[in-house]
């Protein structure tokens, strides 16, 4: 072989890294890296009894660690994945994907032994075990290990200190602890007082309403999905889609001004600014009715009330009249069950969760900015 | 007797549930969250002998605990213990999820573990400022920049221009949400004391109250959750 061709062909491996590099890096773009996990989700939980089963489990374990390893040797991945503050996510990421299986797994061996007639893993309810030792000793054993990896874990990596606090100095980005990131990365596509104020709370209201709006009696005390398909898939959407995945995101992948930058992308601080956005008024007064901006007053409504108006009648419609259309169409079952206080309640919440991904889906197709634009108040939804 | 004189030996019944404590059942993860908390605590109350809540000395404690203390553990395990809390918190929420442990008669407990949830990355979110490093400043910048956009009582939030008496605003910069929250308009001194203070004391001890309400009520609930 002349040297040429051992050149040649080194470029051509060269290449191909490149090539799969880009690709990958492609996928990870907001809409993609979104889209990917709806659908991976989606597939784990329509055929959760195959993709449990422990040889599967194996093979996503190997094939996600090899890839996860392989792209460390990319320098700018490993410069992400390797700061002390980002390697909680890794070990998030391995944990709530082996919890997700366990769950799951004893889920599809229930469905399948309660279609089958056969008892429950957490039959025998009855039989009683004494504390002291049986349980003790099984939480020694825990606490023992769980003080080994924190030494470990303290050991081998030492906790950030940067340079003392400057107020003139502002890093680029600045980021917010990681476990904020997910909402942080919501700040794209809402405005703060949704992203950082309103959603939160619907978030710790929504959970602390979950018991006293999910009536269902079955699938308590044990592992199921088949008896509670409604309840589990929203909350794995709210839970790994819009929590999780949105902070692996806004860590991995959001760089100076909070641009996006694939997982193989050097963190470029003169990445151009993202495009001009635009609102719904927008659209409606000057794509559709072909005027100008409303800038008078009409008939007492202050100008930005009429101005708005267009998108103040969709979200309305969003908000009160949609509930009532899924009451009779795919939500005809659950309402009867609940009750019209609970429905109520619960289909606001998941009007919210759903707002979430519609903004984005706008933003990633039309540069949609704000549905209602009350600049002047600070009201921009 | 022994047992029953004793308040720690109270956190368990004498006898649970054989498939209660299955480790594929629980996963570990509320007993793992609780022995995390006492890990906090205990490297907690040794790190506040060191450490100084001022401008002037907080940045250089830290680095002092970091140069002079051989592995430095103590800081070290009080970091990754926190943010282990925070994925073993979510855990445990999502067993208690999975396995329906939320349903009557625990709805009450679930309550209070969402609260606790809440706490627990408040607790982490305060005392991320504590080192007082760039890092810390500006994670704090971003995340209490929030509050500017309460609606009605923060500067930047809707409608707060509305809340006034006759033609005098009454939520400015000065003393809105985000002011309440770092005792100024910047993240500085004030705000170092104030998270000190909330991270030191006030969650903490709201906590471990809101922990001991939450152990009793598994009790009195009949225990770890099983099929009724």
């Amino acid at each position: 072989m002349s040297d040429l061709t051992i050149i040649n062909s080194a470029m051509l491996g060269e290449g191909a890294i490149e090539g799969i590099k880009h690709v990958i890096n492609v996928m990870c773009e907001p809409h993609w890296f979104f889209i990917i996990s709806c659908i991976g989700l989606a597939v784990f939980l329509i055929g959760y009894r195959r993709f449990t089963k422990p040889s599967f489990a194996i093979f996503t374990l190997i094939a996600f660690t090899v890839f996860y390893a392989v792209s460390a040797l990319d320098s700018d991945f490993w410069s992400i994945i390797k700061k002390a503050d980002n390697v909680p996510i890794t070990i998030m990421m391995y944990t709530l994907g082996f919890c997700l299986w366990l769950g799951f797994r004893q889920a599809a061996i229930n469905d399948q032994n309660m279609e089958e007639g056969k008892p429950l893993l957490e039959a025998g309810s009855d039989d009683k075990v004494l504390v002291w030792p049986d349980l003790v000793y099984a939480e020694l054993i825990a606490l023992l290990l769980c003080t080994v990896f924190l030494i470990v874990w303290a050991v081998v990596l030492r906790a950030p200190l940067e340079q003392p606090a400057d107020p003139s100095v502002a890093p680029n980005p600045a980021k917010a602890p990681w476990y904020f990131l997910g909402l942080q990365e919501l700040l794209v596509y809402f405005d703060p007082w949704i992203a950082g104020v309103l959603l939160p709370g619907f978030i710790v209201l929504g959970l602390i309403a979950i018991p006293y709006i999910d009536r269902n009696p079955r699938g308590n005390g044990y592992y199921t999905f088949k008896e509670r398909k409604f309840a589990i898939s929203m909350f794995m959407v709210g839970f790994v889609i819009l929590w999780v995945v949105l902070i692996v995101f806004g860590t991995f992948l959001r760089g100076p001004n909070w641009n996006f930058y694939g997982p193989y992308e050097y963190w470029d601080m003169h990445r151009p600014a993202a495009l001009q956005n635009i609102n719904f008024s927008e659209i409606f007064w000057v794509r559709w009715m072909g005027q100008g901006m409303p800038t008078e007053d009409v008939a007492g409504l202050p100008y930005y009330i009429f101005r708005e108006l267009p998108g103040i009648v969709v979200l309305a419609v969003y908000f009160f009249i949609v509930p009532f259309f899924l009451r009779v169409t795919v939500f005809k079952k659950l309402g009867d069950q609940l009750g019209f206080v609970r429905y109520q309640l619960m289909c606001q919440l998941f009007l919210w969760l759903v707002l979430v991904p519609i903004k984005m889906a706008l933003r990633w197709t039309i540069n949609f900015k704000y549905i209602v634009a009350i600049t002047e108040l600070f009201l921009n939804v | 007797m022994a047992i029953l004189s004793n308040v720690f030996l109270h956190l368990h019944p004498v006898a649970v549930r054989k498939s209660g404590i299955r480790l594929s059942f629980t996963w570990c993860m509320g007993g793992l969250t609780f022995f995390i908390f006492l890990v906090e605590v205990v490297t907690g109350v040794l790190l506040m002998f060191y450490y100084r809540p001022t401008v002037e000395y907080a940045y250089f404690d830290i680095e002092g605990l970091r140069a002079h203390v051989t592995l430095g553990l103590l800081r070290e395990m009080h970091r990754w213990g926190a943010h282990a809390m925070v994925i073993s918190i979510w855990l445990h929420m999502l067993r208690v999820f999975l396995t329906g442990s939320y349903k009557p008669p625990r709805e009450f407990n679930w309550s209070i573990g969402v609260i606790l949830l809440v706490l627990t990355l408040l607790l982490s979110f305060t005392g991320y400022l504590l080192p007082w490093d760039q890092l810390a400043m500006w994670a704090i910048t971003v995340g209490s920049n929030m509050a500017r956009a309460t609606p009605l009582i923060g500067h930047e939030g809707p409608l707060a221009s509305f809340v006034m008496i006759g033609d005098v605003p009454l939520v400015h910069a000065g003393d809105d949400a985000r002011f309440g929250l770092l005792a100024g308009t910047f993240v500085g001194p004030n705000a170092l004391l104030r998270f000190y203070v909330l991270h030191c004391v006030f969650i903490p001890v709201v906590v471990t109250v809101l922990i001991a309400v939450h152990f009793w009520r598994i009790r009195k609930d009949g225990g770890i959750s099983g099929p009724l």
